[in-house]
């Protein structure tokens, strides 16, 4: 009888459906996967051991970089991780921004995730529609930060800057004129809280709309359900958390189970899956939209009811404002200080977590008493959940692996640091 | 310190474990010290006893404790002289791989951290076993424990080279095939050791030294009125009503 060996198959790393770059080397014996080695580092860039280098203001921006579609929330693990050690809090204003647009970013990031996700498996008009609503949120994030995607908003001790009062409008254009113009600029007359009131209005509709092109399709499903079943042991065994360990039935949320920010305040629900498949992750993410959305309302009216300061009142971590700047020599020489040398840090360390989109984000900071961190280290989600790779595609079929990594929702910006 | 959930699960721990686990709380965070030899047993009983029930490792990562402590700018001494101007120092921004700081006999370098969650009781631990030798650091492997630690232990070994015995596959994991060392060490220059670029000559891609000159443009310091901060900041507010 004639032998059949195993044949070895490199995906990746330049694949549209390895969502970066993911390099797998698979054991097939024909369409069904015997062993699955995910080679990952080829977006190493040593975040960690940068931030080392640098006081530590200057490495926000890198957290950014991390996951980079959920920004805000690496920004939030590093910079309470800081505030863990400095002992101050963020005013309660500034607790509230960074809920909101924690929560922005956790919309932003499952946009990217139906979008990409569904492309992968064949759908392509979701795509197109969640870039739609992506693109309205990046507004929100370039009118807080100037920039759309890497803010660098959060800082220890409160944000950047106070919300806009004006948000940008939509010039004439040959796109854009008219009737058409009116339209788009009709949210965008008031405040950045007005645009999100009337943003969060609307979206439930839109997420009614991904729903109505997914959920009950058939091919979605025939595509997902009963697709890479994590177990609650099995989850926990691997360290997953976020949708990763809620899709398998464990209603576990740091939002809700160790609230930071404003979350204890917060009334919103956490939807948990049953049979901890593709398709229930799925289900429970977009659920999630709904939620975040209630959570932005939420925020939105408060902010609107309450101004205040958004930074502390702490010049060796916060820079003064220009104008006591000019007359005062002391908030002269905390701002030079501040952005010569940074602040020190008392010696200790401290874990901070957050609950970011793809799960629990966390970073591990040691502190020797320097204006530079002694050791970083970020704690991301995906890491531990691509680990598992290995174990759940095991006898799926090659199909099944992009569904997986799909599900996953793999960015290896966060992945390989 | 009042009865927190963080100290009766300290005192829980010290009254299981006794001497085996050196623990310390900070900010309600446990952290529980012990030797390479324990660990093991201690962790599946984490894991395993009804009162632990610790059954997810949420990271396990190395650090590299040379240099601890260490400024490269004295702040606590005036001299008649001044400060210096702080371009001294043996951080890792500031040598090249062939300068790189060698033969330094810190004791107890290398440590790998671990973070433990527990969903059913809602707690967080932080265990750390300092490696013996630092020539050859090893800790034992948690893969049997907690299956989820093996990438971490494999990044830990890449980045540090701690090695992890008994683990089913220490590869490299983030870093280049044929990478040489293990660049999160501390007398790892920041720079790095080689360059990569596409040669068109050799129509391939090779690899050279690095070219860029270590820098650094804040120099480390350490100043101890940090604990001092909130009052300082109090009193200058205070300063400015009057």
């Amino acid at each position: 009888m004639q032998e059949i060996r195993n044949y070895t198959m490199n995906f990746g790393p330049q694949h549209p459906a390895a969502h970066g770059v993911l390099r797998l080397i698979m054991e097939m014996d024909g369409e069904t996967i015997v062993r699955a080695d995910p080679h990952v580092g080829l977006l190493h860039r040593g975040t960690e051991k940068l931030a080392e280098s640098k006081p530590f203001n200057q490495s926000i921006g890198y957290m950014d970089r991390l996951d980079y579609v959920s920004m805000m929330c690496n920004e939030h693990a590093y910079v309470k991780a800081i505030e863990n050690l400095l002992g101050i809090e963020a005013p309660e204003r500034a607790q509230y921004i960074r809920t909101m647009f924690d929560e922005i970013t956790r919309i932003l990031n499952h946009l990217m995730w139906i979008g990409s996700n569904g492309l992968d498996l064949g759908a392509m008009a979701v795509f197109l529609y969640a870039f739609r609503e992506r693109e309205e949120l990046m507004d929100v994030y370039e009118a807080v930060s100037g920039a759309r995607m890497h803010a660098t908003y959060y800082r220890p001790g409160g944000v950047y800057r106070d919300l806009p009062a004006q948000m940008s409008q939509y010039r004439e254009s040959p796109w854009h004129k008219g009737k058409d113009l009116k339209r788009i600029n009709s949210w965008r007359e008031g405040s950045m809280l007005d645009y999100l009131e009337a943003f969060t209005a609307d979206f439930p509709s839109k997420v009614d709309e991904y729903e109505e092109l997914l959920t009950t399709n058939r091919i979605w499903k025939q595509r997902t359900v009963g697709i890479g079943v994590i177990s609650p042991e099995l989850a926990q065994q691997w360290g997953m958390t976020g949708v990763m360990l809620r899709g398998s039935g464990v209603a576990w949320d740091l939002r809700k189970k160790q609230p930071y920010a404003k979350y204890a305040e917060m009334d919103f629900d956490i939807p948990v899956g049953v049979g901890g498949d593709c398709y229930d992750r799925y289900l429970c993410r977009v659920e999630e939209m709904r939620q975040s959305n209630r959570i932005i309302q939420q925020c939105v009216k408060w902010l609107k009811a309450n101004p205040g300061p958004v930074m502390v009142e702490n010049f060796k971590v916060a820079p003064p404002s220009r104008v006591e700047m000019k007359e005062d020599m002391e908030a002269m020489i905390h701002h030079f200080k501040l952005f010569t040398e940074g602040y020190c840090v008392p010696a200790g360390e401290t874990y901070a977590a957050v609950e970011a989109p793809k799960g629990e984000f966390g970073c591990y900071l040691v502190s020797d008493g320097a204006n530079k961190p002694f050791r970083v280290h970020l704690r991301a989600p995906g890491f531990a959940h691509l680990s598992s790779m290995d174990t759940i595609v095991r006898g799926h079929m090659l199909a099944d692996v992009v569904a997986m990594i799909g599900t996953y929702d793999l960015v290896f910006g966060e992945v390989d640091r | 310190m009042s009865d927190t959930p963080a100290t009766s699960l300290a005192e829980r721990l010290a009254a299981r474990f006794g001497d085996t686990l050196t623990i310390s709380t900070q900010r309600n965070e446990i952290t529980a010290e012990l030797a390479a030899a324990d660990l093991i047993a201690v962790a599946t009983a984490l894991r395993d006893e009804p009162g632990f029930r610790f059954t997810e490792l949420i990271d396990l990562c190395g650090v590299d404790y040379l240099g601890y402590g260490q400024t490269e700018w004295d702040t606590t001494d005036i001299s008649w002289t001044g400060f210096s101007r702080g371009v001294e120092g043996q951080a890792m921004g500031r040598f090249d791989w062939a300068g790189r700081p060698r033969g330094h006999d810190e004791p107890r370098r290398f440590a790998s951290v671990v973070h433990l969650l527990s969903i059913e009781h809602n707690r967080r631990l932080r265990l750390r076993v300092f490696c013996a030798d630092d020539s050859l650091p090893v800790v034992p492997s948690l893969t049997l424990v907690w299956p989820g630690v093996n990438w971490f232990e494999r990044e830990a070994f890449d980045l540090y080279g701690i090695i992890f015995d008994g683990h089913p596959d220490l590869r490299r994991i983030l870093t280049d095939y044929g990478f040489v060392g293990h660049p999160f060490r501390k007398d790892f220059p920041l720079i790095g050791n080689v360059e990569v670029r596409y040669d068109p000559e050799q129509k391939r891609v090779i690899y050279e030294p690095v070219s860029i000159e270590p820098r650094v443009l804040v120099p480390r310091t350490i100043r101890n009125d940090a604990d001092l901060m909130q009052a300082k900041a109090e009193a200058a507010d205070h300063w400015r009503e009057n």
